[in-house]
């Protein structure tokens, strides 16, 4: 039977980069209980002699011809910005201060 | 007149009997009358859809050529985008964005002078069986308002059913197309994976997610596919062939010689009984208009709903990654100092309802080192176990035909605290996409002790989308000579304003 504790869900949860309150922490961590044990199923056929696949379509390296076409405005790309300056997206500072 | 075919509106608009303009304006009234009891809708472009139809009348008096389609109104999923019209995906995250682009999809409705009238509801990006995980409450099934109208595409079906518009676009990742119209007594249409773009689409699963039509008969429902399908250089996932004959098809019906394949794993134990009771009945009607049934096994669909949940959790915690607050949509705590991590992690605390971090969640750790060989690895080889299912009982039959869902519509509420349960009404749905072919459900029926609609799923080899077309027609065809009128015209008449 597989489980995850409070403490495995506030990893994932922190590499989603998802806050999560104590209360969802304890709540996810038991609904995964259940959830995990439906879906380990899957265990019971995959064989090593069975092939895994990624997708439904067997397509390998799709190009099209390398031509300039038109593209957003920059005032398009930023129509949805939360915040932007000089042209630019506006982030929160990514380093710390030094 | 809001309740003709697209195939009669349009002739109508041909013929100058009615205009454009007209026929979108009786949608809007009635969207205005009932919308607030069904709530299919998140956004109606009113100002927009009129003037799509204006440019429709004027071409016509100016003698152009029009599509078969040209003039008649749809209602759009919230997960395709539009240029500066509100696009949310049924998610708080998105709240107000409204794209600076087309969809393709978008893009080929226009070039088909396919009125969009608006934006309808869905679980939230595409992830639920019912509607209710929209961000915006949920919408009600026009059969009976207390019961869910599917999911995730459930505003669209609902808007076929309420006559609020004749035609809408629909996503199907397990089943989010075929599910919704089984429950509403519409028609709904999972192309075969790659034949309609997903340039636009907001993605959830993306090995899985595919766009159709959704209608209120079959020949509407090819009608609308063919607008919409055909390669598209901006998807290297779209298949460069012809599109299906899918019209050509659903015009001729003939079913005769072709073979039916009932799947055994697909009935009895957990389907209800007048699931059953419709399904046999079809069955039936197919056998009399000529094609042969037969029953065929795929030992290995038991699984795929296992796999279905960590395929497609898999991806969209991938796919999610990009609302990161940061280029477009909800920002939360970006106060002075405040570090992108920490904005990004309370923006998408906000921004995302409870089960779309939970199958976040779900996928980062089926994908996590030390766990991804036992599950998405396993989930993968599935994927290959159910494809091999599918080609072998496609040796013995053209088509394979199963419910659509083991119910009919469960009540607003009555799963939405258990998400197993919620996942089982997909278990119909799911090996298709695993499998990337073609998918159409269609009303069978009501089931004589709920009186509800019943689905009837049909499903074809990849690009054989035509099949679907044939056997649904003439399915169609056998039910309204027995029903003498179609399945919609017994749903109850909505009050309205």
């Amino acid at each position: 039977m597989s489980s995850l504790s409070r403490d495995d869900v506030a990893n994932l949860a922190r590499l989603a980069r998802i806050e999560m309150s104590e209360a969802e922490l304890i709540s996810l961590s038991s609904e995964f209980t259940v959830i995990l044990d439906a879906v380990a199923r899957v265990q019971e056929v995959a064989g090593a002699d069975v092939e895994p696949t990624s997708h439904p379509l067997p397509l390998r390296n799709v190009f099209r011809p390398d031509v300039v076409i038109p593209s957003l405005t920059s005032g398009e790309a930023l129509s949805g910005a939360p915040a932007q300056e000089e042209s630019r997206f506006r982030v929160p500072q990514i380093l710390g201060e030094e | 007149m809001i309740r003709l075919s697209a195939v009669d509106m349009a002739a109508q608009i041909a013929s100058g009997q009615t205009s454009s303009v007209a026929l979108t304006q009786a949608h809007l009234d009635r969207i205005a009358s009932v919308d607030t009891d069904v709530h299919a809708f998140l956004f109606v472009d009113s100002q927009g859809a009129l003037a799509q139809a204006a440019a429709v009348d004027a071409k016509r008096a100016a003698g152009e050529k029009l599509s078969p389609l040209a003039g008649v109104p749809l209602a759009l999923k919230d997960v395709m985008t539009q240029k500066g019209v509100p696009t949310t995906a049924g998610s708080k995250i998105l709240e107000g964005w409204r794209p600076p682009y087309d969809s393709t999809v978008v893009v080929n409705l226009k070039k088909n002078d396919i009125v969009i009238l608006g934006k309808t509801n869905m679980d939230e990006f595409a992830m639920g069986s019912s509607t209710e995980n929209s961000a915006y409450g949920p919408t009600h099934n026009p059969w009976d308002l207390t019961r869910i109208p599917g999911g995730s595409g459930g505003g669209s079906s609902a808007a076929l059913a309420a006559f609020e518009a004749p035609l809408a676009i629909g996503t199907d990742t397990g089943g989010s197309i075929r599910q919704p119209a089984a429950v509403t007594g519409t028609v709904g249409v999972k192309p075969t994976y790659g034949g309609v773009s997903r340039f636009g689409l907001i993605a959830f699963s993306s090995s899985l997610d595919q766009a159709g039509p959704c209608a209120r008969t079959v020949l509407d429902a090819a009608l609308l596919h063919e607008a919409i399908a055909g390669h598209d250089p901006k998807d290297s996932t779209s298949i460069n062939a012809p599109v299906p004959q899918v019209v050509k098809a659903a015009k001729s019906g003939d079913v005769k010689g072709m073979k039916i394949g009932v799947v055994k794993e697909l009935n009895g134990d957990g389907y209800q009984s007048g699931v059953r009771t419709r399904f046999e009945e079809s069955l039936e009607l197919l056998a009399a208009a000529g094609a042969e049934i037969i029953e065929v096994s795929a030992p290995n669909f038991e699984y795929a709903l296992a796999a279905y949940y960590l395929i497609a959790p898999s991806e969209c915690s991938s796919n999610l990654a990009r609302f990161d607050a940061m280029r477009y949509g909800l920002r939360i705590g970006d106060v002075n100092g405040a570090s992108a991590e920490s904005v990004m992690n309370l923006t998408r605390e906000v921004g995302f309802g409870r089960e779309v971090k939970r199958r976040i969640i779900l996928g980062t750790y089926a994908l996590s080192s030390g766990y991804y060989d036992a599950y998405y690895g396993s989930a993968q080889k599935v994927r290959t176990l159910i494809t091999q299912d599918f080609n072998k009982a496609f040796e013995k039959c053209d088509v394979m035909v199963s419910p659509t869902c083991p119910t009919t519509a469960f009540k607003i509420g009555e799963k939405s605290n258990d998400p197993i349960a919620m996942y089982l009404n997909d278990i119909a749905t799911i090996p298709v996409n695993m499998a990337g072919i073609g998918g159409m459900s269609l009303p069978s029926g009501l089931a004589p002790e709920d009186g509800l609609p019943v689905g009837f799923q049909i499903m074809a080899p990849a690009m054989q989308d035509q099949r679907m077309y044939l056997v649904g027609a003439a399915l169609e065809a056998a039910l309204l000579t027995k029903w003498g009128a179609p399945l919609l015209s017994q749903a109850p008449a909505l009050a309205g304003k």
